[in-house]
């Protein structure tokens, strides 16, 4: 799960972690009067959305860049006007840009250094790793690329957590002067403490900055948080923005389908994350190109397979149908009966091919020939996959 | 021969009255597998299907009727709890079911179970069989067939499509495991080679897996500097986008790593038979047995 840039920073601030002082905003009026609250003569502004690159991104009214830097609280209500209620196109937010409601107003930061810092998951160790450079601003990836040596990577204990020499190494490799640990030490303690306790799935700050005063602040922050421990986070669950999820998305979440929308035109439906994902690979092996993930587990109701049925028909991008089942516990005849109720209750719009294996498969068959419904059935994987391509290009299948 | 489970395996089910864990606790039982115990919290003193003992705990259930492994169908919440219990009472196999066990409790759990001789399978996982032997999980038992390809997978669709391509070939299988899809779980696919590569009666090994980590990279060294037995491989999620979860929590390419590309060049150097679509799996093995 993501949240928004505020939201990490009032985790972070309320975890130990020194913020630049702001707030957020929701309107033009909002904005200016945390300006004037603040003692400060310069400003940043920025547009808040979940995705990155928001500095190089642009507006669909062509009002540029999602972060701006103003002299005047006057100044930080124009910009708020440009951004509140407009849509920030960025080259993470795909062509269709993210819906911006609301804007971080705060001081200003004097810096004298950049640096990366970050708390993850290392998976080969299964323990967090501390991620720190003294190369910030910039994405890790890039640094790691050329300079892999100006990264430190620090495995903590899972049983015994941060210890004070660890936050002292990388204190250090982080360039501060051995008399000016406290500060970089408590923050790396808070932060780790704030991984924990919220059981994310990555706390990354960067840059990390320090001031030409000698403090050091968390300018920007992502934080991500583990699905699987949201019941114990309520708090978190709340920090959800629907406005930044795909409706696709949103439409699967309340069926409890693994769905994930893609930019093809062949909608899917499989039983296995695995297998799922071997059929996206299928699909693309066959020349076309598919409209999402979809997983509807192996103990799929019939109720959830008319609602995955629904959602792959009313995605307008979507020209073909592909499903594939391996029966298993999941019984391919009563797959049957429920994809025959699903095509009874909503006709379907497109052509929909269905490859069948598994226990009582036979029998699956069976019900769908005799079912009437214009369901094109295939035996091999790649046969269904080129029946998917060919139905999607709008030519007959062979 | 066979790996980690035989006939002799005594099971016992940790959460044997919930919904699935009964439904499959009776699956294992007519497949033939000795299930001897169950156990449920505030449920000790009940019986399974008439036949099998529930316990409060784990303990007590070892101490009455000698299990050696478990198949944990606990609630993600508590799920980590449960393989602690198993291992502290001796449980030297515990295979978890369970699907959305929080990545944190994992962590711990790996840690503690460090200080254990116990083998863990998963968590999110479809368990482990030695066909016409003993069953432990949820997969279909007669897709399976005894014969002489080990089989060892991140997913479980997957795992039962190399499975029946394997049968409908007219062979068969020594064991398959299912790892599970989880960034962090107990044993892991070099582990399972390893063992499968000790097997005298496993003859080749099939590797199924997908984007995400390196232990499909970390099982191609192993398997180049190690392994003579003919190992067929499979990587699913060459066309899956980064930075997206694909259905398993440790399926996602994160900051360029995980690809099925970079799995595919390490198995191919390691000298491993790649089969380029899933369907080709089965047809990979033949050729591989040279039969």
């Amino acid at each position: 799960m993501n949240i928004h840039e505020y939201q990490a920073r009032d985790l972070l601030a309320a975890a130990g972690v020194p913020v630049p002082r702001g707030a957020v905003a929701r309107s033009p009026e909002e904005a200016e009067s945390i300006a004037r609250s603040l003692p400060c003569n310069s400003f940043v502004v920025k547009a808040q959305v979940h995705a990155g690159g928001r500095g190089k991104g642009h507006f669909q009214d062509g009002y540029k860049s999602g972060v701006h830097l103003v002299k005047t609280p006057h100044q930080v209500r124009d910009v708020a006007s440009h951004m509140i209620g407009n849509t920030l196109i960025t080259h993470q937010t795909g062509p269709e840009g993210k819906p911006v409601h609301a804007v971080l107003v705060g001081e200003s930061t004097d810096i004298a250094r950049e640096l990366y810092l970050a708390i993850v998951l290392d998976r080969s160790s299964g323990c967090p790793v501390i991620v720190a450079s003294q190369q910030g601003g910039v994405e890790i990836e890039a640094v790691a690329e050329k300079s892999p040596e100006a990264i430190l990577r620090e495995v903590i204990h899972p049983g015994l957590g941060l210890q004070p020499y660890q936050a002292r190494k990388v204190s250090i490799f982080l360039g501060f002067p051995s008399t000016g640990l406290r500060a970089p030490c408590r923050l790396l303690h808070a932060a780790y403490r704030l991984f924990i306790e919220k059981d994310c799935s990555q706390v990354e700050i960067n840059p990390l900055a320090v001031t030409k005063g000698g403090d050091v602040v968390a300018l920007d922050a992502k934080l991500g948080f583990d699905d699987n421990a949201l019941f114990r986070h309520k708090e978190i669950q709340e920090l959800q923005d629907p406005s930044q999820e795909d409706p696709r998305d949103l439409a699967a979440a309340e069926h409890h389908l693994n769905y994930i929308g893609l930019d093809g035109n062949i909608g899917c439906m499989v039983n296995g994350a695995g297998l799922a994902m071997a059929t996206l690979d299928l699909i693309q092996a066959a020349g076309g190109k598919p409209a999402n993930f979809l997983d509807v587990g192996g103990g799929a109701s019939e109720e959830m397979i008319t609602a995955a049925f629904r959602l792959l028909q009313g995605d307008p991008a979507v020209k073909a149908i592909l499903v594939n089942i391996f029966g298993g516990i999941l019984k391919c005849d009563i797959l049957a009966q429920g994809m025959v109720a699903a095509c009874r209750t909503a006709p379907p719009r497109v052509p929909i091919i269905v490859r069948l294996q598994g226990t009582n498969v036979e029998a699956g068959r069976k019900i769908l020939k005799e079912s009437g419904l214009p369901l094109l059935p295939a035996e091999g994987l790649m046969e269904a996959a080129d029946k998917a391509v060919a139905a999607a290009a709008g030519k007959k299948g062979k | 021969m066979s790996v980690l489970v035989d006939a002799n395996t005594r099971l016992l089910v940790q959460g044997i009255t919930g919904k699935s864990g009964s439904f499959h606790a009776s699956a294992c039982k007519e497949y033939g597998t000795q299930v001897v115990a169950g156990v449920t919290p505030a449920r000790g003193g009940e019986k399974f299907e008439k036949t099998v003992p529930i316990f409060d705990t784990v303990s007590e259930a070892v101490a009455a009727t000698k299990a050696n492994a478990s198949m944990i169908f606990v609630p993600p919440e508590f799920a980590a709890d449960a393989i602690l219990e198993a291992a502290d009472a001796g449980i030297q196999l515990i295979v978890a079911i369970t699907e959305g066990i929080p990545v944190m409790d994992m962590m711990r759990v790996r840690h503690a179970l460090s200080e254990h001789s116990c083998v863990l399978i998963g968590p999110n996982c479809p368990g482990i069989i030695t066909p016409g032997a003993c069953k432990i999980g949820i997969m279909p038992g007669y897709i399976h067939r005894p014969g002489n390809v080990g089989v060892v997978s991140r997913s479980g669709t997957l795992t039962y499509e190399a499975v029946w391509q394997i049968t409908s070939q007219g062979l068969g299988q020594s064991t398959c495991i299912g790892v599970g899809g989880d960034p962090i779980h107990g044993l892991t696919l070099q582990k399972a080679v390893e063992y499968l590569h000790a097997d005298p009666d496993t003859k080749a090994i099939v590797m199924i897996g997908e984007i995400g980590g390196s232990e499909e990279e970390e099982a191609a060294e192993y398997i180049q500097s190690r392994v003579k037995k003919p190992v067929i491989s499979f990587v699913a999620g060459a066309t899956a986008p980064p930075g997206k979860r694909m259905g398993h929590a440790g399926a996602i390419i994160s900051g360029g790593q995980g690809t099925a590309q970079a799995k595919i060049e390490a198995l191919k150097k390691a000298g491993v038979h790649v089969a380029e679509t899933l369907g080709d799996i089965g047809q990979e093995v033949v050729k591989a047995l040279g039969k």
